[in-house]
């Protein structure tokens, strides 16, 4: 068969088949036992040409509503944001995209030294002194660090908060389970961890303490507080962090941070249905060495040139094999470089200006549902989420608001059963003035 | 600084320049310090660069004429199956229905995303010849974490505690023992023969009433198909374990062998290597998971479901192992691995195998009388060489490497795995021409007459890339992981 992915001509197979010294390629599998050969072609579609495809394709993207033909308000752990264009030219540059891990730094310096700008932004970004290349999301990265807790402190017990995003707390429940570890969740109070519960389930058992910050509702967690709760038991205090939120808010690391950990979507990855986006993962000095995935290290060659490698790779699980803490290889390599882009291009100023964009954003939605008579749940600052309590369900709600093209906030029914009817609702700074006001009357009448 | 030196980007930036351009805050502006409680607002500001946009092009075009990928040259790096990536892949993945689509949406406004995974899925346990499917794991070790999580809530569901064993070959990748451990297990290794496959009186020697499952590539990482495997299959099961199959060397088998015909109970694929992903300089991938039906109810939760027409997420799933990962996989990955199966079809599949394997067998026969052939035997789309010989005159298979990179090659994979001193491991993959598999081999050729009569030249290789071999102890020894403002 000829297609534009295969080059091999009839002559070429011909030539190849007599150095090998075969008469046909059929006789290269005859090291397949006969009782597991299959036979014939998969069941599968047949292929379609270039043009067929992408009509069809096309067509079948239609058929979802998505964030640039609709208005949304749903957050709940990915956020549509500003893009700035320029991160698409750079990911489309095929030298990135189509290398795999940068196993030879000589011909792997562009990837290597754009992972170590990544690593050097989280730090800033975070408070924290080490940042790995990246996990695969938020979650995951969440649960490697209840797992790096564990073994740190060789305590099998964790406590979570359940103001944690409920997805990421499910991982990490999983991931739990595998390493024998047990996972209890601290209550929340008006929607923020609840310190002097807190106070009464700590003890020298517990590995770590995790928290969100903004939390899952938006508000913001008072980390000072807790942190002296949580080290007073010599446990390990594991932020989860919209890095966004940092450009304005107080880094977790200037705050007694373990462990910092969370997802870099919200610059420049695109909501792709949930995936991939990137979990960024970042710790004190005194953790380096237990982090897990990859680093890049700055060192240099032969005659002093400063160059970058993959380095520590003792701690990974292709040198440690069964020794290894972490299983990760792959990560999300190519998505650390988006973000890194879009982190350059918003730079020192714009990261702060995009944040408080998003907190003055919110803030006028929230007071404008208050105008019109909703009921706020959990009152308090937050960041560019907050809950509205309505009088009906809250999918429901959205169906509705489908018809006029607006995408509603999260049904935060689904994961507590008692906030039926409570809406969580995000408002960054691509939304305008105007469809917040026209949301906030879309919303008509569902007050409670 | 050397001429050389590319500029970090922190280097180049100058307070007051500007690369954004943010939406207007159109809405009344309220004191910052009236809707932050005190102590959380930042003080300074993070040290991220102050650069124009022009500047941040530069810079990063810059990086990329320091890096090769597939697509500035061969790339024959084994077990990684770096094949040509589709560019029609890149586009569809662009679409605004796919890349900018809400994963908490209601369902009924992402129909056309889950058909396209139900269909994934679908065209993916043809392939497998597994009863189903999940495309949540976002790589290829997180695919072989949550099948052994499966395999041991399947044992626990029996009352089986103590399968605690997961048997894996010496010549495994090295996430397979990573994972099993994470995963709760304690791994035992079972033996390779002299003829590189799996010896199996040291298999029926290891496995007992303790073992939870075996873990294996097919062909195996020495690019040798398990001749034994249905032996393999019937002594683990007799003993009452699971057989998983690590699917990171599927392009060997494509339409050639199926896993489930071949007695496995789970496997993992990595859409970026077999199925054009891409693999973006070490990811994100995509490692989805087939199962047979006895397993079906551990599946990670959610299922995806057809009732009638619609496609809905099943939560409801008592057995299941929870979550593995927020929301539904690295769906964007798996936007390009549907688009390349559907460029391919039935026959395009068993052609891109047919070819991968005839390349692989083509160069090993171009090579042997170059280099030591371990196995001398028809290999599937990879193969390994030896350099013992170049080592004893004092080239080791790192200076063979090196040297590639002044041929503008990337080299293979190499010292692993672990049971073939001085390990090459080649993988050409079905996209190159014969052209390109020819220049290829000339270039190892004269690498190895090279280390007979002109050895300092490879030993000191390579010698023009844009920087030399780097100091990696100095790197572990005193680590510099961040840039930090003077």
């Amino acid at each position: 068969m000829k297609h534009r992915y295969l080059p091999m001509t009839e002559t070429d197979k011909k030539e190849m088949l007599e150095t090998i010294g075969v008469n046909s390629i059929d006789e290269l599998f005859s090291d397949i036992p006969e009782r597991v050969k299959f036979k014939g072609e998969y069941n599968i579609k047949p292929k379609k040409t270039e043009t067929a495809l992408m009509k069809e394709l096309t067509q079948l993207a239609q058929k979802n509503a998505d964030l640039r033909s609709h208005t949304s308000f749903l957050g709940a752990g990915v956020y549509d944001h500003y893009m700035p264009v320029i991160v698409d030219h750079v990911l489309s540059r095929s030298e990135f995209y189509t290398a795999y891990t940068p196993y030879q730094p000589e011909i792997s310096q562009g990837e290597l030294q754009a992972i170590f700008e990544f690593q050097s932004m989280i730090c800033e970004l975070t408070g924290m002194d080490v940042a790995n290349s990246s996990m695969y999301d938020g979650g995951t990265a969440l649960a490697e660090a209840a797992m790096l807790s564990a073994g740190q402190t060789r305590r099998k017990k964790v406590l979570i908060s359940s103001a944690v995003h409920p997805e990421a707390k499910e991982v990490v429940k999983t991931y739990a389970k595998g390493q024998y570890i047990e996972v209890i969740e601290i209550p929340h109070k008006d929607g923020i961890t609840d310190a002097a519960v807190l106070k009464d389930m700590i003890n020298d058992e517990i590995a770590a303490v995790i928290v969100q910050y903004p939390n899952f509702f938006g508000r913001i967690e008072p980390l000072k507080e807790l942190e002296e709760i949580i080290h007073a038991q010599k446990s390990l205090f594991v932020v989860s962090s919209n890095p966004l939120s940092l450009g304005a808010l107080t880094p977790p690391g200037k705050l007694g941070a373990d462990i910092v950990a969370g997802d870099a979507q919200p610059f420049g990855i695109p909501t792709a249905f949930g995936g991939p986006h990137c979990g960024y993962f970042a710790v004190t000095n005194k953790l380096m060495r237990k982090v897990p995935g990859r680093l890049v290290g700055q060192t240099v060659d032969e005659e002093g040139r400063r160059g970058f490698v993959l380095t520590l790779q003792a701690r990974e699980q292709h040198i440690r094999r069964d020794k290894a803490t972490s299983n990760i290889c792959s990560n999300q390599a190519l998505n650390a470089l988006a973000a890194s882009v879009a982190m350059t291009a918003l730079g020192k100023n714009g990261v702060k200006e995009m944040a408080i964009s998003n907190i003055q954003k919110a803030h006028y939605a929230k007071a404008a549902f208050k105008a019109k008579g909703f009921e706020i749940a959990f009152e308090g600052p937050t960041f560019n989420e907050f809950v509205v309590k309505l009088n009906a369900p809250v999918k429901e709600v959205n169906k509705k608001l489908l018809e006029k093209e607006i995408i509603g906030g999260y049904d935060l029914g689904r994961d507590y059963s008692d906030l039926k009817n409570h809406m969580l609702i995000a408002v960054t700074e691509l939304r305008t003035k105007e469809e917040i006001d026209t949301f906030v009357n879309e919303m008509g009448d569902y007050h409670a | 600084m050397h001429k050389d030196d590319q500029a970090l980007i922190f280097e180049i930036s100058k307070p007051g320049r500007i690369g954004y351009s943010l939406p207007e805050m159109d809405v009344p502006e309220i004191d910052i310090n009236e809707l932050i409680p005190a102590g959380y607002l930042r003080e300074e500001a993070p040290e991220l660069p102050e650069v124009s946009e022009l500047d941040i092009m530069r810079h990063y075009t810059a990086l990329s004429n320091r890096n090769h990928g597939v697509d500035s040259g061969f790339y024959p790096l084994g077990s990684c199956t770096m094949k040509y990536n589709p560019k029609i892949n890149e586009n569809v993945a662009r679409f605004p229905g796919f890349a900018h689509l809400h994963p908490l949406q209601d369902e009924s406004s992402v129909q056309g995303a889950l058909e396209l995974m139900y269909d994934l899925q679908e065209h993916l346990i043809e392939i497998t010849g597994m009863d189903q499917v999940t495309l949540q794991p976002a790589a290829g070790a997180h695919g072989e974490w949550t099948a052994l999580m499966m395999v041991r809530a399947f044992h626990e569901a029996n009352g089986d505690y103590n399968r605690t064993k997961v048997l894996i070959p010496d010549s495994a990748h090295g996430t397979n023992p990573a994972s099993a451990t994470v995963a709760g297990f304690e791994t035992i290794t079972v033996k390779s023969g002299e003829n590189g496959l799996v010896d199996l009186d040291d298999l029926r020697r290891v496995v007992g009433e303790d073992t939870a499952a075996l873990m294996l590539t097919n062909p195996n990482t020495l690019g040798l198909f398990e001749e034994d495997i249905l032996e393999m299959a019937e002594i683990v099961h007799a003993a009452g374990g699971k057989l998983y199959y690590d699917g990171a060397n599927l392009n060997a088998v494509m339409s050639k062998a199926r896993p489930g015909d071949m007695g496995f109970d789970l496997v993992h694929l990595n859409l970026h290597k077999t199925f054009t992903g891409p693999h973006g300089g070490g990811g994100p991938g995509s490692g989805p998971v087939g199962v047979k039906a006895d397993l079906i109810p551990f599946l990670p939760k959610p299922v995806l479901v057809k009732q009638g027409d619609q496609y809905e997420l099943d939560y409801d799933r008592p057995q299941s192992i929870g979550r593995v990962k927020p929301y539904y996989g690295n769906f964007g990955i798996n936007v390009r691995a549907y688009t390349y199966i559907r460029t391919m079809g039935p026959d395009g599949l068993k052609a891109v195998t047919e070819y991968a394997v005839l390349n692989a067998n083509y160069m090993m026969r171009r090579l042997q009388e170059s280099y030591d052939l371990p196995f001398d035997r028809h290999c599937k789309h990879e193969f390994v060489l030896s350099g013992k010989r170049q080592k004893k005159l004092g080239v080791r298979t790192l200076d063979i490497a090196k040297r590639l990179l002044d041929f503008g090659y990337h080299p293979p994979t190499i010292y692993f795995p672990l049971n073939v001193e001085e390990c090459i491991m080649i993988e050409p993959t079905e996209t190159e021409s014969k052209e390109t598999l020819d220049a290829f081999c000339d270039a190892m050729i004269q690498i190895a007459k090279e280390a007979e009569e002109n050895p300092e030249i490879v030993q000191e290789a390579p010698h023009n890339t844009v920087i030399g071999r780097l100091d990696e102890t100095l790197a572990a020894r005193k680590p510099v992981l961040r840039y930090q403002k003077q």
